[in-house]
Protein backbone atom coordinates (compact mmCIF):
# COMPACT_ATOMS: atom_id res chain seq x y z
CA UNK A 1 0.00 0.00 0.00
CA UNK A 2 2.64 2.46 1.06
CA UNK A 3 4.85 1.45 -1.85
CA UNK A 4 2.03 1.91 -4.34
CA UNK A 5 1.32 5.34 -2.86
CA UNK A 6 4.92 6.35 -3.16
CA UNK A 7 4.85 5.19 -6.77
CA UNK A 8 1.87 7.43 -7.48
CA UNK A 9 3.64 10.37 -5.89
CA UNK A 10 6.80 9.69 -7.85
CA UNK A 11 4.90 9.55 -11.15
CA UNK A 12 3.07 12.75 -10.33
CA UNK A 13 6.32 14.45 -9.35
CA UNK A 14 7.95 13.43 -12.64
CA UNK A 15 4.98 14.64 -14.66
CA UNK A 16 5.06 17.94 -12.79
CA UNK A 17 8.77 18.41 -13.48
CA UNK A 18 8.32 17.72 -17.20
CA UNK A 19 5.43 20.19 -17.27
CA UNK A 20 7.41 22.84 -15.38
CA UNK A 21 10.49 22.70 -17.58
CA UNK A 22 8.43 22.64 -20.77
CA UNK A 23 6.51 25.75 -19.67
CA UNK A 24 9.59 27.59 -18.44
CA UNK A 25 11.52 26.68 -21.59
CA UNK A 26 8.78 27.97 -23.89
CA UNK A 27 8.43 31.15 -21.82
CA UNK A 28 12.17 31.75 -21.99
CA UNK A 29 12.03 31.31 -25.77
CA UNK A 30 9.13 33.73 -26.20
CA UNK A 31 10.65 36.40 -23.98
CA UNK A 32 14.33 36.14 -24.87
CA UNK A 33 14.24 35.68 -28.65
CA UNK A 34 12.89 39.19 -29.42
CA UNK A 35 15.56 40.79 -27.22
CA UNK A 36 18.31 38.68 -28.77
CA UNK A 37 16.93 39.51 -32.23
CA UNK A 38 17.36 43.23 -31.54
CA UNK A 39 21.02 42.67 -30.71
CA UNK A 40 21.41 40.58 -33.85
CA UNK A 41 19.64 43.15 -36.02
CA UNK A 42 21.73 46.04 -34.72
CA UNK A 43 25.00 44.25 -35.47
CA UNK A 44 24.06 43.01 -38.94
CA UNK A 45 26.22 44.10 -41.86
CA UNK A 46 25.30 44.18 -45.54
CA UNK A 47 27.91 41.56 -46.37
CA UNK A 48 26.26 39.09 -44.01
CA UNK A 49 28.79 39.30 -41.19
CA UNK A 50 28.76 41.18 -37.88
CA UNK A 51 29.51 44.85 -37.51
CA UNK A 52 29.35 47.54 -34.86
CA UNK A 53 28.74 50.20 -37.49
CA UNK A 54 25.24 51.06 -36.22
CA UNK A 55 26.41 51.30 -32.64
CA UNK A 56 29.32 53.54 -33.61
CA UNK A 57 27.19 55.82 -35.74
CA UNK A 58 24.84 56.60 -32.81
CA UNK A 59 27.09 59.55 -32.06
CA UNK A 60 26.92 60.91 -35.58
CA UNK A 61 23.28 61.96 -35.16
CA UNK A 62 23.27 65.35 -33.42
CA UNK A 63 19.46 65.20 -33.09
CA UNK A 64 19.85 62.02 -31.08
CA UNK A 65 22.78 62.81 -28.80
CA UNK A 66 25.31 65.63 -28.50
CA UNK A 67 27.34 67.41 -25.84
CA UNK A 68 24.73 70.01 -24.94
CA UNK A 69 23.55 69.07 -21.46
CA UNK A 70 22.51 72.62 -20.68
CA UNK A 71 19.11 74.07 -19.82
CA UNK A 72 17.98 73.89 -23.46
CA UNK A 73 18.83 70.40 -24.72
CA UNK A 74 18.53 70.05 -28.49
CA UNK A 75 19.17 66.31 -28.70
CA UNK A 76 16.64 63.65 -27.77
CA UNK A 77 18.78 61.48 -25.49
CA UNK A 78 20.11 64.51 -23.65
CA UNK A 79 16.56 65.75 -23.15
CA UNK A 80 15.39 62.36 -21.83
CA UNK A 81 18.28 62.15 -19.37
CA UNK A 82 17.64 65.67 -18.11
CA UNK A 83 13.92 64.92 -17.85
CA UNK A 84 14.68 61.81 -15.79
CA UNK A 85 16.82 63.88 -13.43
CA UNK A 86 14.33 66.73 -13.01
CA UNK A 87 11.36 64.38 -12.63
CA UNK A 88 13.13 62.38 -9.93
CA UNK A 89 14.12 65.46 -7.95
CA UNK A 90 10.68 67.09 -8.15
CA UNK A 91 9.01 63.79 -7.25
CA UNK A 92 11.18 63.30 -4.15
CA UNK A 93 10.88 66.90 -2.96
CA UNK A 94 7.12 66.73 -3.36
CA UNK A 95 6.44 63.25 -2.07
CA UNK A 96 8.82 62.51 0.82
CA UNK A 97 8.00 65.49 3.07
CA UNK A 98 4.28 65.14 2.34
CA UNK A 99 4.21 61.44 3.18
CA UNK A 100 6.17 61.96 6.40
CA UNK A 101 3.98 64.91 7.39
CA UNK A 102 0.80 62.93 6.78
CA UNK A 103 2.08 60.04 8.88
CA UNK A 104 2.94 62.37 11.75
CA UNK A 105 0.21 64.97 11.77
CA UNK A 106 -2.63 64.03 9.49
CA UNK A 107 -3.05 60.25 9.63
CA UNK A 108 -6.70 60.66 8.65
CA UNK A 109 -5.56 61.99 5.29
CA UNK A 110 -3.32 59.03 4.51
CA UNK A 111 -5.99 57.09 2.60
CA UNK A 112 -6.82 60.17 0.57
CA UNK A 113 -3.17 60.82 -0.29
CA UNK A 114 -2.80 57.18 -1.29
CA UNK A 115 -5.87 57.48 -3.51
CA UNK A 116 -4.49 60.58 -5.23
CA UNK A 117 -1.09 58.94 -5.73
CA UNK A 118 -2.55 55.77 -7.24
CA UNK A 119 -5.07 57.64 -9.40
CA UNK A 120 -2.75 57.93 -12.42
CA UNK A 121 -2.87 54.13 -12.71
CA UNK A 122 -6.52 54.30 -13.68
CA UNK A 123 -6.09 57.14 -16.16
CA UNK A 124 -4.45 55.97 -19.38
CA UNK A 125 -1.55 58.19 -20.45
CA UNK A 126 -3.29 58.94 -23.75
CA UNK A 127 -6.30 60.33 -21.85
CA UNK A 128 -4.06 62.41 -19.59
CA UNK A 129 -2.47 63.88 -22.71
CA UNK A 130 -5.84 65.15 -23.96
CA UNK A 131 -6.29 67.08 -20.71
CA UNK A 132 -2.68 68.26 -20.61
CA UNK A 133 -2.81 69.56 -24.18
CA UNK A 134 -4.53 72.90 -23.46
CA UNK A 135 -2.46 73.31 -20.27
CA UNK A 136 0.75 72.94 -22.26
CA UNK A 137 -0.48 75.33 -24.94
CA UNK A 138 -1.14 77.87 -22.19
CA UNK A 139 2.25 77.22 -20.57
CA UNK A 140 3.96 77.47 -23.94
CA UNK A 141 2.67 80.98 -24.60
CA UNK A 142 2.87 82.34 -21.05
CA UNK A 143 5.75 80.55 -19.42
CA UNK A 144 8.00 78.23 -21.40
CA UNK A 145 7.73 75.75 -24.22
CA UNK A 146 10.97 73.96 -23.35
CA UNK A 147 10.93 70.16 -23.61
CA UNK A 148 11.95 70.11 -19.95
CA UNK A 149 8.42 71.22 -18.96
CA UNK A 150 7.45 67.63 -19.77
CA UNK A 151 8.85 66.68 -16.38
CA UNK A 152 5.83 68.36 -14.78
CA UNK A 153 3.59 65.75 -16.39
CA UNK A 154 6.09 62.95 -15.79
CA UNK A 155 5.96 63.51 -12.03
CA UNK A 156 2.28 62.56 -12.17
CA UNK A 157 3.13 59.51 -14.26
CA UNK A 158 5.70 58.13 -11.79
CA UNK A 159 3.65 59.05 -8.72
CA UNK A 160 2.01 55.62 -8.11
CA UNK A 161 5.23 53.64 -8.38
CA UNK A 162 7.24 56.03 -6.24
CA UNK A 163 4.46 56.26 -3.68
CA UNK A 164 4.50 52.48 -3.22
CA UNK A 165 8.27 52.35 -2.93
CA UNK A 166 8.39 55.17 -0.38
CA UNK A 167 5.36 53.85 1.51
CA UNK A 168 7.09 50.49 1.96
CA UNK A 169 10.19 52.28 3.25
CA UNK A 170 8.30 54.48 5.68
CA UNK A 171 6.23 51.54 6.86
CA UNK A 172 9.39 49.70 7.88
CA UNK A 173 10.54 52.41 10.30
CA UNK A 174 8.86 54.06 13.24
CA UNK A 175 8.54 57.57 11.87
CA UNK A 176 6.76 58.95 14.92
CA UNK A 177 9.24 57.76 17.56
CA UNK A 178 12.25 58.78 15.48
CA UNK A 179 10.82 62.24 14.90
CA UNK A 180 9.78 62.78 18.50
CA UNK A 181 13.22 61.71 19.69
CA UNK A 182 14.93 64.09 17.29
CA UNK A 183 12.55 66.95 18.08
CA UNK A 184 12.97 66.50 21.83
CA UNK A 185 16.71 66.76 21.33
CA UNK A 186 16.17 70.12 19.66
CA UNK A 187 16.31 69.25 15.97
CA UNK A 188 14.50 71.50 13.52
CA UNK A 189 11.98 70.01 11.08
CA UNK A 190 14.45 70.38 8.22
CA UNK A 191 17.07 68.55 10.18
CA UNK A 192 14.61 65.80 11.17
CA UNK A 193 13.83 65.32 7.50
CA UNK A 194 17.38 65.44 6.21
CA UNK A 195 19.31 63.77 9.01
CA UNK A 196 16.80 61.33 10.49
CA UNK A 197 14.11 60.32 8.00
CA UNK A 198 16.06 60.35 4.73
CA UNK A 199 19.00 58.20 5.95
CA UNK A 200 16.54 55.70 7.39
CA UNK A 201 14.61 55.26 4.17
CA UNK A 202 17.58 55.61 1.82
CA UNK A 203 16.81 52.25 0.21
CA UNK A 204 13.24 53.23 -0.54
CA UNK A 205 14.37 56.57 -1.94
CA UNK A 206 16.90 54.91 -4.22
CA UNK A 207 14.19 52.48 -5.26
CA UNK A 208 11.76 55.29 -6.14
CA UNK A 209 14.54 57.13 -7.95
CA UNK A 210 15.48 54.20 -10.16
CA UNK A 211 11.83 53.48 -10.98
CA UNK A 212 11.17 57.03 -12.05
CA UNK A 213 14.33 57.13 -14.18
CA UNK A 214 13.35 53.87 -15.90
CA UNK A 215 9.80 55.10 -16.55
CA UNK A 216 10.85 58.51 -17.88
CA UNK A 217 13.44 57.04 -20.24
CA UNK A 218 10.77 54.77 -21.73
CA UNK A 219 8.05 57.39 -22.04
CA UNK A 220 6.57 57.92 -25.51
CA UNK A 221 2.84 58.66 -25.35
CA UNK A 222 2.89 62.06 -23.66
CA UNK A 223 5.96 63.41 -25.44
CA UNK A 224 4.74 62.31 -28.87
CA UNK A 225 1.31 63.88 -28.50
CA UNK A 226 2.55 67.13 -26.96
CA UNK A 227 4.94 67.28 -29.94
CA UNK A 228 8.21 67.04 -28.05
CA UNK A 229 11.14 64.94 -29.27
CA UNK A 230 12.30 62.84 -26.38
CA UNK A 231 14.40 59.72 -26.87
CA UNK A 232 11.53 57.34 -27.71
CA UNK A 233 9.86 59.75 -30.12
CA UNK A 234 13.17 60.36 -31.90
CA UNK A 235 13.77 56.61 -32.13
CA UNK A 236 10.52 56.16 -34.06
CA UNK A 237 11.47 58.99 -36.44
CA UNK A 238 14.96 57.60 -36.88
CA UNK A 239 13.70 54.07 -37.49
CA UNK A 240 12.20 55.21 -40.79
CA UNK A 241 15.60 56.43 -42.01
CA UNK A 242 17.97 54.01 -40.28
CA UNK A 243 16.41 51.11 -38.44
CA UNK A 244 19.78 49.68 -37.38
CA UNK A 245 20.78 52.74 -35.36
CA UNK A 246 17.30 53.05 -33.87
CA UNK A 247 17.31 49.46 -32.70
CA UNK A 248 20.86 49.81 -31.35
CA UNK A 249 19.75 52.75 -29.17
CA UNK A 250 16.59 50.89 -28.15
CA UNK A 251 18.64 47.89 -27.02
CA UNK A 252 21.07 50.12 -25.17
CA UNK A 253 18.25 51.92 -23.34
CA UNK A 254 16.54 48.62 -22.59
CA UNK A 255 19.69 47.20 -21.01
CA UNK A 256 20.12 50.42 -19.09
CA UNK A 257 16.59 50.06 -17.68
CA UNK A 258 17.24 46.39 -16.91
CA UNK A 259 20.37 47.31 -14.97
CA UNK A 260 18.44 49.95 -13.04
CA UNK A 261 15.71 47.50 -12.13
CA UNK A 262 18.14 44.74 -11.20
CA UNK A 263 19.87 47.32 -9.03
CA UNK A 264 16.50 47.87 -7.33
CA UNK A 265 16.18 44.19 -6.48
CA UNK A 266 19.63 44.26 -4.91
CA UNK A 267 18.88 47.42 -3.00
CA UNK A 268 15.76 45.81 -1.65
CA UNK A 269 17.60 42.67 -0.59
CA UNK A 270 20.45 44.15 1.34
CA UNK A 271 20.50 42.19 4.60
CA UNK A 272 21.00 45.26 6.78
CA UNK A 273 17.43 46.37 6.45
CA UNK A 274 14.69 44.13 5.22
CA UNK A 275 12.34 45.75 2.74
CA UNK A 276 10.36 42.73 1.67
CA UNK A 277 8.24 44.59 -0.81
CA UNK A 278 10.99 46.51 -2.50
CA UNK A 279 11.73 43.86 -5.11
CA UNK A 280 8.18 43.62 -6.28
CA UNK A 281 7.21 47.26 -6.09
CA UNK A 282 5.82 46.79 -9.57
CA UNK A 283 3.71 43.89 -8.43
CA UNK A 284 2.17 45.29 -5.30
CA UNK A 285 -1.40 46.26 -4.58
CA UNK A 286 -3.70 46.86 -7.49
CA UNK A 287 -1.07 46.24 -10.11
CA UNK A 288 -1.29 47.99 -13.39
CA UNK A 289 1.12 47.73 -16.23
CA UNK A 290 1.75 50.98 -17.96
CA UNK A 291 3.23 49.13 -20.88
CA UNK A 292 2.27 49.92 -24.42
CA UNK B 1 -7.12 57.90 32.43
CA UNK B 2 -8.16 61.20 30.89
CA UNK B 3 -6.89 62.50 27.64
CA UNK B 4 -4.12 64.98 28.25
CA UNK B 5 -3.52 68.06 26.19
CA UNK B 6 -6.99 68.34 24.75
CA UNK B 7 -9.40 71.19 25.35
CA UNK B 8 -11.87 70.11 28.01
CA UNK B 9 -14.88 71.39 26.14
CA UNK B 10 -14.19 68.92 23.34
CA UNK B 11 -13.94 71.54 20.60
CA UNK B 12 -11.37 70.85 17.92
CA UNK B 13 -8.14 72.73 18.27
CA UNK B 14 -7.59 75.02 15.33
CA UNK B 15 -4.57 73.59 13.62
CA UNK B 16 -2.41 74.65 10.73
CA UNK B 17 -1.12 71.14 10.11
CA UNK B 18 -2.96 70.90 6.82
CA UNK B 19 -0.62 73.51 5.29
CA UNK B 20 2.00 70.76 5.04
CA UNK B 21 0.07 68.94 2.34
CA UNK B 22 -0.81 72.03 0.29
CA UNK B 23 2.19 71.83 -2.08
CA UNK B 24 1.47 68.19 -2.93
CA UNK B 25 -2.27 68.65 -3.31
CA UNK B 26 -1.73 71.82 -5.32
CA UNK B 27 0.54 69.96 -7.69
CA UNK B 28 -1.90 67.07 -8.00
CA UNK B 29 -4.73 69.54 -8.63
CA UNK B 30 -2.82 71.25 -11.45
CA UNK B 31 -1.40 68.26 -13.27
CA UNK B 32 -3.77 65.43 -12.40
CA UNK B 33 -7.20 66.79 -11.43
CA UNK B 34 -7.26 69.73 -13.85
CA UNK B 35 -6.38 67.59 -16.93
CA UNK B 36 -8.99 65.02 -15.90
CA UNK B 37 -11.59 67.75 -15.48
CA UNK B 38 -10.65 69.26 -18.85
CA UNK B 39 -11.28 65.88 -20.47
CA UNK B 40 -14.50 65.12 -18.61
CA UNK B 41 -16.09 68.55 -19.08
CA UNK B 42 -14.48 69.39 -22.42
CA UNK B 43 -16.28 66.49 -24.06
CA UNK B 44 -19.52 68.48 -23.66
CA UNK B 45 -18.30 71.77 -25.16
CA UNK B 46 -17.60 72.85 -28.71
CA UNK B 47 -14.93 75.21 -30.05
CA UNK B 48 -17.00 78.27 -29.05
CA UNK B 49 -17.36 77.02 -25.48
CA UNK B 50 -21.07 76.38 -25.77
CA UNK B 51 -22.69 73.26 -24.44
CA UNK B 52 -23.08 70.50 -27.00
CA UNK B 53 -23.58 66.77 -27.32
CA UNK B 54 -22.12 66.70 -30.84
CA UNK B 55 -18.75 65.39 -29.65
CA UNK B 56 -20.39 62.39 -28.04
CA UNK B 57 -22.71 61.92 -31.00
CA UNK B 58 -19.65 61.75 -33.27
CA UNK B 59 -18.61 58.60 -31.44
CA UNK B 60 -21.00 56.81 -33.77
CA UNK B 61 -18.76 57.61 -36.77
CA UNK B 62 -17.97 54.37 -38.51
CA UNK B 63 -14.19 54.55 -38.01
CA UNK B 64 -14.59 55.10 -34.27
CA UNK B 65 -17.01 52.21 -33.99
CA UNK B 66 -14.56 50.03 -35.92
CA UNK B 67 -11.66 51.16 -33.69
CA UNK B 68 -13.68 50.43 -30.59
CA UNK B 69 -14.52 46.94 -31.85
CA UNK B 70 -10.94 46.21 -32.96
CA UNK B 71 -9.49 47.50 -29.69
CA UNK B 72 -11.99 45.40 -27.75
CA UNK B 73 -11.08 42.31 -29.79
CA UNK B 74 -7.33 42.80 -29.34
CA UNK B 75 -7.78 43.50 -25.62
CA UNK B 76 -10.10 40.52 -25.25
CA UNK B 77 -7.81 38.09 -27.08
CA UNK B 78 -4.66 39.24 -25.26
CA UNK B 79 -6.48 39.27 -21.91
CA UNK B 80 -7.77 35.71 -22.39
CA UNK B 81 -4.52 34.30 -23.76
CA UNK B 82 -2.38 36.37 -21.42
CA UNK B 83 -4.39 35.30 -18.39
CA UNK B 84 -4.37 31.61 -19.36
CA UNK B 85 -0.67 31.49 -20.27
CA UNK B 86 0.25 33.68 -17.31
CA UNK B 87 -1.65 31.37 -14.95
CA UNK B 88 0.14 28.31 -16.37
CA UNK B 89 3.50 30.04 -16.02
CA UNK B 90 2.64 31.04 -12.45
CA UNK B 91 1.78 27.44 -11.64
CA UNK B 92 5.11 26.28 -13.07
CA UNK B 93 6.87 28.76 -10.78
CA UNK B 94 4.83 28.15 -7.66
CA UNK B 95 5.43 24.39 -7.77
CA UNK B 96 9.16 25.05 -7.46
CA UNK B 97 11.13 26.19 -4.45
CA UNK B 98 9.52 29.25 -2.83
CA UNK B 99 12.91 30.80 -2.11
CA UNK B 100 14.71 29.54 -5.19
CA UNK B 101 16.71 31.57 -7.66
CA UNK B 102 14.35 30.68 -10.51
CA UNK B 103 11.36 32.20 -8.76
CA UNK B 104 13.23 35.38 -7.96
CA UNK B 105 14.46 35.74 -11.51
CA UNK B 106 11.00 35.17 -12.98
CA UNK B 107 9.33 37.64 -10.61
CA UNK B 108 11.95 40.33 -11.23
CA UNK B 109 11.81 39.74 -14.97
CA UNK B 110 8.00 39.91 -14.89
CA UNK B 111 8.21 43.24 -13.11
CA UNK B 112 10.42 44.57 -15.87
CA UNK B 113 8.54 43.01 -18.79
CA UNK B 114 5.08 44.07 -17.55
CA UNK B 115 6.38 47.62 -17.91
CA UNK B 116 8.35 46.91 -21.06
CA UNK B 117 6.13 48.31 -23.70
CA UNK B 118 6.21 51.08 -26.13
CA UNK B 119 8.64 51.67 -28.89
CA UNK B 120 11.27 49.14 -27.86
CA UNK B 121 8.72 46.33 -27.81
CA UNK B 122 7.61 47.14 -31.35
CA UNK B 123 11.26 47.17 -32.45
CA UNK B 124 11.89 43.84 -30.73
CA UNK B 125 9.16 42.16 -32.75
CA UNK B 126 10.15 43.83 -35.99
CA UNK B 127 13.72 42.63 -35.42
CA UNK B 128 12.61 39.08 -34.58
CA UNK B 129 9.52 38.04 -36.53
CA UNK B 130 9.35 41.05 -38.87
CA UNK B 131 9.96 40.56 -42.62
CA UNK B 132 13.70 41.20 -42.16
CA UNK B 133 13.86 39.64 -38.72
CA UNK B 134 15.95 36.81 -37.37
CA UNK B 135 13.08 34.36 -36.85
CA UNK B 136 11.46 35.03 -40.22
CA UNK B 137 14.72 34.63 -42.16
CA UNK B 138 15.38 31.39 -40.29
CA UNK B 139 11.86 30.05 -40.93
CA UNK B 140 11.98 31.12 -44.57
CA UNK B 141 15.30 29.40 -45.19
CA UNK B 142 13.71 26.24 -43.83
CA UNK B 143 10.80 26.47 -46.23
CA UNK B 144 8.27 27.98 -43.84
CA UNK B 145 7.13 31.36 -45.10
CA UNK B 146 4.64 32.58 -42.53
CA UNK B 147 4.10 35.81 -44.43
CA UNK B 148 3.02 33.99 -47.59
CA UNK B 149 -0.44 35.54 -47.27
CA UNK B 150 0.65 39.02 -46.24
CA UNK B 151 2.65 40.56 -43.44
CA UNK B 152 0.20 40.04 -40.59
CA UNK B 153 2.59 41.53 -38.03
CA UNK B 154 1.43 44.97 -39.15
CA UNK B 155 -2.25 44.04 -39.12
CA UNK B 156 -3.94 45.39 -36.00
CA UNK B 157 -5.60 42.27 -34.69
CA UNK B 158 -3.10 39.49 -35.45
CA UNK B 159 0.07 41.57 -35.04
CA UNK B 160 -0.86 43.56 -31.96
CA UNK B 161 -2.36 40.54 -30.23
CA UNK B 162 0.94 38.68 -30.45
CA UNK B 163 3.03 41.69 -29.44
CA UNK B 164 0.80 42.67 -26.50
CA UNK B 165 1.19 39.19 -25.00
CA UNK B 166 4.78 40.17 -24.32
CA UNK B 167 3.67 42.44 -21.49
CA UNK B 168 0.31 40.81 -20.68
CA UNK B 169 1.71 37.42 -19.60
CA UNK B 170 4.21 38.93 -17.11
CA UNK B 171 1.48 41.18 -15.69
CA UNK B 172 -0.71 38.13 -15.11
CA UNK B 173 2.19 36.36 -13.36
CA UNK B 174 2.52 39.33 -11.01
CA UNK B 175 -1.17 39.37 -10.03
CA UNK B 176 -1.84 35.63 -10.06
CA UNK B 177 1.22 34.36 -8.19
CA UNK B 178 0.09 35.70 -4.79
CA UNK B 179 -3.25 33.90 -5.22
CA UNK B 180 -1.50 30.62 -6.06
CA UNK B 181 0.75 31.08 -3.05
CA UNK B 182 -2.37 31.14 -0.89
CA UNK B 183 -3.34 27.61 -1.95
CA UNK B 184 -2.20 25.25 0.80
CA UNK B 185 -0.84 21.77 0.03
CA UNK B 186 -2.86 20.49 2.99
CA UNK B 187 -6.03 21.08 0.97
CA UNK B 188 -4.81 18.67 -1.65
CA UNK B 189 -3.98 16.10 1.03
CA UNK B 190 -7.40 16.66 2.57
CA UNK B 191 -9.02 16.05 -0.83
CA UNK B 192 -7.07 12.84 -1.24
CA UNK B 193 -7.82 11.57 2.26
CA UNK B 194 -11.49 12.08 1.43
CA UNK B 195 -11.04 9.96 -1.68
CA UNK B 196 -10.82 12.70 -4.30
CA UNK B 197 -8.47 12.52 -7.27
CA UNK B 198 -6.62 15.27 -9.14
CA UNK B 199 -9.70 16.19 -11.17
CA UNK B 200 -11.86 16.49 -8.06
CA UNK B 201 -9.22 18.66 -6.44
CA UNK B 202 -9.08 21.13 -9.31
CA UNK B 203 -12.81 21.06 -9.99
CA UNK B 204 -14.06 21.42 -6.43
CA UNK B 205 -11.23 22.89 -4.34
CA UNK B 206 -8.47 24.83 -6.10
CA UNK B 207 -10.52 25.86 -9.14
CA UNK B 208 -13.33 27.68 -7.32
CA UNK B 209 -10.81 29.30 -4.95
CA UNK B 210 -8.62 30.59 -7.77
CA UNK B 211 -11.38 31.56 -10.17
CA UNK B 212 -12.05 35.07 -8.78
CA UNK B 213 -8.31 35.84 -8.86
CA UNK B 214 -8.11 34.57 -12.42
CA UNK B 215 -11.12 36.61 -13.51
CA UNK B 216 -9.70 39.66 -11.77
CA UNK B 217 -6.41 39.23 -13.59
CA UNK B 218 -8.30 38.85 -16.86
CA UNK B 219 -10.07 42.18 -16.35
CA UNK B 220 -6.87 43.96 -15.36
CA UNK B 221 -5.19 42.68 -18.51
CA UNK B 222 -8.14 43.84 -20.59
CA UNK B 223 -7.95 47.37 -19.18
CA UNK B 224 -4.19 47.36 -19.67
CA UNK B 225 -4.36 46.44 -23.35
CA UNK B 226 -7.33 48.72 -23.96
CA UNK B 227 -5.43 51.83 -22.94
CA UNK B 228 -2.09 50.92 -24.54
CA UNK B 229 -0.86 53.40 -27.14
CA UNK B 230 2.90 53.48 -27.69
CA UNK B 231 3.39 49.93 -28.98
CA UNK B 232 0.48 50.18 -31.39
CA UNK B 233 1.65 53.53 -32.68
CA UNK B 234 5.24 52.43 -33.15
CA UNK B 235 4.22 49.20 -34.88
CA UNK B 236 1.33 50.40 -37.03
CA UNK B 237 1.44 54.03 -38.08
CA UNK B 238 -1.08 53.83 -40.88
CA UNK B 239 -4.82 53.86 -40.42
CA UNK B 240 -4.75 54.40 -36.64
CA UNK B 241 -6.55 51.15 -35.88
CA UNK B 242 -6.60 51.45 -32.08
CA UNK B 243 -8.89 53.72 -30.08
CA UNK B 244 -5.91 55.32 -28.32
CA UNK B 245 -4.54 56.25 -31.74
CA UNK B 246 -7.89 57.79 -32.69
CA UNK B 247 -7.62 60.03 -29.63
CA UNK B 248 -4.16 61.10 -30.72
CA UNK B 249 -5.42 61.60 -34.30
CA UNK B 250 -8.25 63.91 -33.23
CA UNK B 251 -5.77 65.85 -31.11
CA UNK B 252 -3.28 66.52 -33.90
CA UNK B 253 -3.91 68.30 -37.14
CA UNK B 254 -1.57 65.92 -38.95
CA UNK B 255 -4.31 63.52 -39.97
CA UNK B 256 -7.71 64.94 -40.75
CA UNK B 257 -9.08 67.83 -38.75
CA UNK B 258 -8.02 69.14 -35.36
CA UNK B 259 -10.98 68.26 -33.11
CA UNK B 260 -10.01 68.71 -29.46
CA UNK B 261 -13.61 68.30 -28.27
CA UNK B 262 -13.93 65.04 -30.16
CA UNK B 263 -10.59 63.80 -28.72
CA UNK B 264 -12.07 64.39 -25.26
CA UNK B 265 -15.22 62.49 -26.17
CA UNK B 266 -13.19 59.44 -27.28
CA UNK B 267 -11.11 59.79 -24.12
CA UNK B 268 -14.32 59.73 -22.07
CA UNK B 269 -15.45 56.61 -23.93
CA UNK B 270 -12.13 54.94 -23.09
CA UNK B 271 -12.29 56.01 -19.43
CA UNK B 272 -15.85 54.73 -19.07
CA UNK B 273 -14.92 51.30 -20.42
CA UNK B 274 -11.66 51.05 -18.45
CA UNK B 275 -13.36 52.24 -15.23
CA UNK B 276 -16.18 49.72 -15.53
CA UNK B 277 -13.66 46.94 -15.98
CA UNK B 278 -11.52 48.20 -13.09
CA UNK B 279 -14.49 48.35 -10.72
CA UNK B 280 -15.28 44.73 -11.55
CA UNK B 281 -11.63 43.89 -10.92
CA UNK B 282 -11.59 45.44 -7.44
CA UNK B 283 -14.79 43.63 -6.52
CA UNK B 284 -13.22 40.32 -7.52
CA UNK B 285 -9.99 41.14 -5.68
CA UNK B 286 -12.06 41.60 -2.54
CA UNK B 287 -13.73 38.21 -3.01
CA UNK B 288 -10.36 36.54 -3.56
CA UNK B 289 -8.79 37.99 -0.44
CA UNK B 290 -11.68 36.65 1.64
CA UNK B 291 -10.50 33.09 1.05
CA UNK B 292 -6.81 33.17 0.23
Amino acid sequence: MAVARRGVHRARWLKLQVFRYAVLGLAALFFLVPIYAMLEFSTRSNSGGRTLEFWQSIFTYPDLINWNFGPAPDAAINASLELALITSVVMLVLLVPTMVWVRLKLPRLSRFIEFVCLLPLTIPAIVLVVGLFPIYIWMGTNFSDSILTLSLAYVVLVLPYCYRALDAGLGAIDVKTLTEAARSLGASWASVMWRVIVPNISNAILNALLLSVALVLGEYTIANNLLYNNMQVELVHLARANAGVSIAVAVASLFFAFILLIAISFVGNRPRRALPEAVTTFGKGPVQGSAG
Amino acid sequence: MTKVGRPILGGRRFSLDWIGVVPFLGYAALFLVLPSAIVALGAFFDANNSLTFDNLAHLSRSYIVKSTIDTTIVSGITALLGAALGAILSYAIVTGSPTGLLRRIVISASGVLAQFGGVTLAFAFIASIGPAGLVYLFAQSHGFDYYAHGIWLFEPIQGLSLVYLYFQIPLMVLVFLPALDGIKPQWREATESLGGNTWHYWRHVAGPLLFPAFLGGLLLLFANAFSAYATANALINQGQPMLAQQIAGALSSEVGAYEPGFAKAIAVEMIVIVTLVTILYTQLQRRTSRWL
